[in-house]
């Protein structure tokens, strides 16, 4: 790609909102200068805490408001309680959050089949995009993965 | 939009959002993103994305139900809502941290609560949806301006103020050379408000051709393949009289590629918070005394960084999520002047119905695509 020095003096806006006191160390901070008097403020409505809120023990409490969406559930949902025990500052926290995201995955999909639902996953995947924009690296892939599987199945017949 | 595990989203009908907190709205949403940071959510490396969850953090629509303490907004006001939910009282919303709330995310305090970003960012169901649940209405939506283009207010959800505030905390200085890592929506836009800042020079790295081609034109700027260079930091400091950038933007975070070591521990494996190329780079090509701007976004967890790099060369860090709110005043009339024309990045308008393929196609860059935006069937009358 070539590339051309630029002359922006051409280029609309240039310096308009150039900072010569941009300050290195607070600059997104509008500083009050009440940090000194304590952290307390006029704390808005509590939301009704009618489901169940996992809430991280860096803090005393569940914030004013919250998000609803999918609270904890089966085996996931006991990690995750699990994981809520230890600070934003631990591997305990995080690493069962990560466990507890792929056990739901497998709860997701044996929701979909309790309710009747039989996931599409190639759909979920967005194949037909694949398909449509990149025929030939999909059929690339599928050669790839069937030629691996195929060259495994025969090592492991052969094997027993 | 319903997540149902890495790499795999549906549309799926879900309840009527409700009101649940007397400052809430809910709002029928006309026009909702698919953002770059909502790919590390798309494939499973965020801790705490749960499926049944919606995602969905850069949205417009229009306000069809108030809660009983909203007073600003009014029912059938069509609104721009940025990406984080904020109380605008708590300490942090006062020092116009927006990004950084203390009373909208339970789960974490690292971070302030965002629409449709896991429960680590507070559990909130997002905009790729036909109606959400807004928040703290009377503080982060925002009227859009009479005659603004749609396209152009959803960007001012979060592209464009994190592009800004990019180049904002660069603290870039009349004639300075910037580098932004990354041609993303947000790196293109880092490089076109890196020169509203003074910039005296612009540089962004990609691999891929086609967005190199778009932000060297949409930018003004210069764009080269990192994958035609032996070595990124070298280039940069042969081109900087052998000094590094004054600046470097890591507008990537988790998803880079680059560096093999960076990319089996970061992407393949996960046993760092994402693939750090990006800012290793970024440490490496500023030159000393130096400031580095994240905008990329990371895990929880760790990264691997040349700290002992960013001690001795003496380099002022500078990250935060933007805080759209304090930006939208000053990027609504670059917008509305003609200085910014954010919607010339929505490459693909993609109906809701087919959220699995406009994730496809954003996430294996499909079809030269930049900005993907899905649109909801009541939008499309």
């Amino acid at each position: 790609m070539e590339n051309k020095p630029v002359d922006y003096n051409l280029i609309k806006g240039w310096g308009i909102d150039a900072d010569p006191k941009n300050d290195p160390t607070y600059p997104m901070k509008h500083r009050t200068n009440e940090e000194q008097k304590g952290y307390t403020w006029d704390r808005p409505t509590q939301q009704p805490i009618n489901i169940e809120v996992l809430h991280s023990n860096e803090r005393p409490n569940v914030t004013a408001v919250f998000g609803t969406s999918t609270p904890p559930s089966g085996l996931s949902g006991m990690i995750r309680r699990y994981a809520f025990q230890y600070s934003e500052n631990s591997y305990g926290h995080w690493l069962p959050l990560l466990l507890a995201d792929r056990v739901n995955v497998v709860e997701g999909i044996v929701d979909d089949f309790i309710n009747g639902k039989v996931p599409n996953i190639l759909a979920e995947k967005g194949y037909k995009a694949e398909w449509k924009h990149n025929r030939t690296g999909l059929l690339q892939k599928a050669a790839i993965v069937g030629a691996i599987s195929t060259v495994a199945f025969l090592l492991l017949r052969k094997k027993n | 939009m319903n997540y149902r595990g890495p790499k795999r989203v549906r549309i799926d009908h879900k309840p009527m959002p409700e009101i649940m907190h007397p400052q809430d709205a809910i709002v029928r949403v006309t026009r909702s993103c698919i953002c770059g940071s909502d790919l590390h959510l798309y494939n499973g490396n965020v801790p705490d994305t749960r499926v049944g969850m919606t995602f969905g953090h850069e949205f417009t629509g229009v306000v069809e139900e108030i809660g009983s303490e909203v007073q600003k907004l009014k029912v059938g006001d069509h609104v721009l809502v940025p990406f984080n939910i904020a109380c605008g009282k708590c300490a942090f919303c006062k020092q116009e941290l927006y990004g950084n709330c203390h009373e909208s995310n339970s789960q974490a305090t690292a971070v302030g609560g965002i629409f449709g970003y896991s429960h680590t960012a507070g559990g909130y169901d997002g905009g790729q949806a036909e109606y959400v649940r807004v928040p703290y209405a009377d503080v982060g939506p925002t009227v859009i301006p009479e005659g603004m283009d749609p396209d152009d207010a959803v960007m001012l959800t979060d592209v464009v103020p994190t592009g800004y505030q990019a180049a904002e905390m660069g603290g870039i200085q009349k004639g300075d050379t910037v580098v932004v890592f990354g041609a993303g929506p947000v790196g293109i836009m880092a490089a076109k408000c890196a020169w509203l800042f003074g910039a005296g020079r612009v540089i962004v790295f990609d691999q891929l051709e086609y967005r190199l081609e778009f932000v060297k034109n949409y930018a003004q700027c210069e764009a080269y393949n990192f994958r035609e260079i032996d070595d990124v930091v070298v280039f940069v400091k042969k081109t900087t009289d052998w000094m590094g950038a004054d600046v470097c933007i890591d507008a990537v975070g988790a998803e880079a590629a680059g560096n093999a070591m960076q990319t089996i521990t970061g992407r393949k494996t996960l046993l760092q918070a994402g693939s750090a190329t990006a800012l290793h780079w970024a440490i490496n090509a500023v030159k000393k005394g130096g400031i580095v701007s994240i905008v990329g976004i990371y895990g929880p967890t760790d990264n691997l960084v040349p700290i002992g790099n960013l001690v001795n060369k003496g380099i002022t860090i500078r990250a935060n999520q933007a805080s759209v709110k304090r930006l939208l005043p000053r990027l609504i009339e670059h917008v509305q002047s003609g200085v910014l024309n954010p919607k010339a990045l929505i490459t693909h308008r993609i109906p809701l119905e087919e959220v699995s393929d406009g994730y496809r196609i954003f996430s294996a860059k499909l079809d030269n695509c930049i900005k993907p935006v899905l649109i909801p069937p009541s939008a499309r009358i």
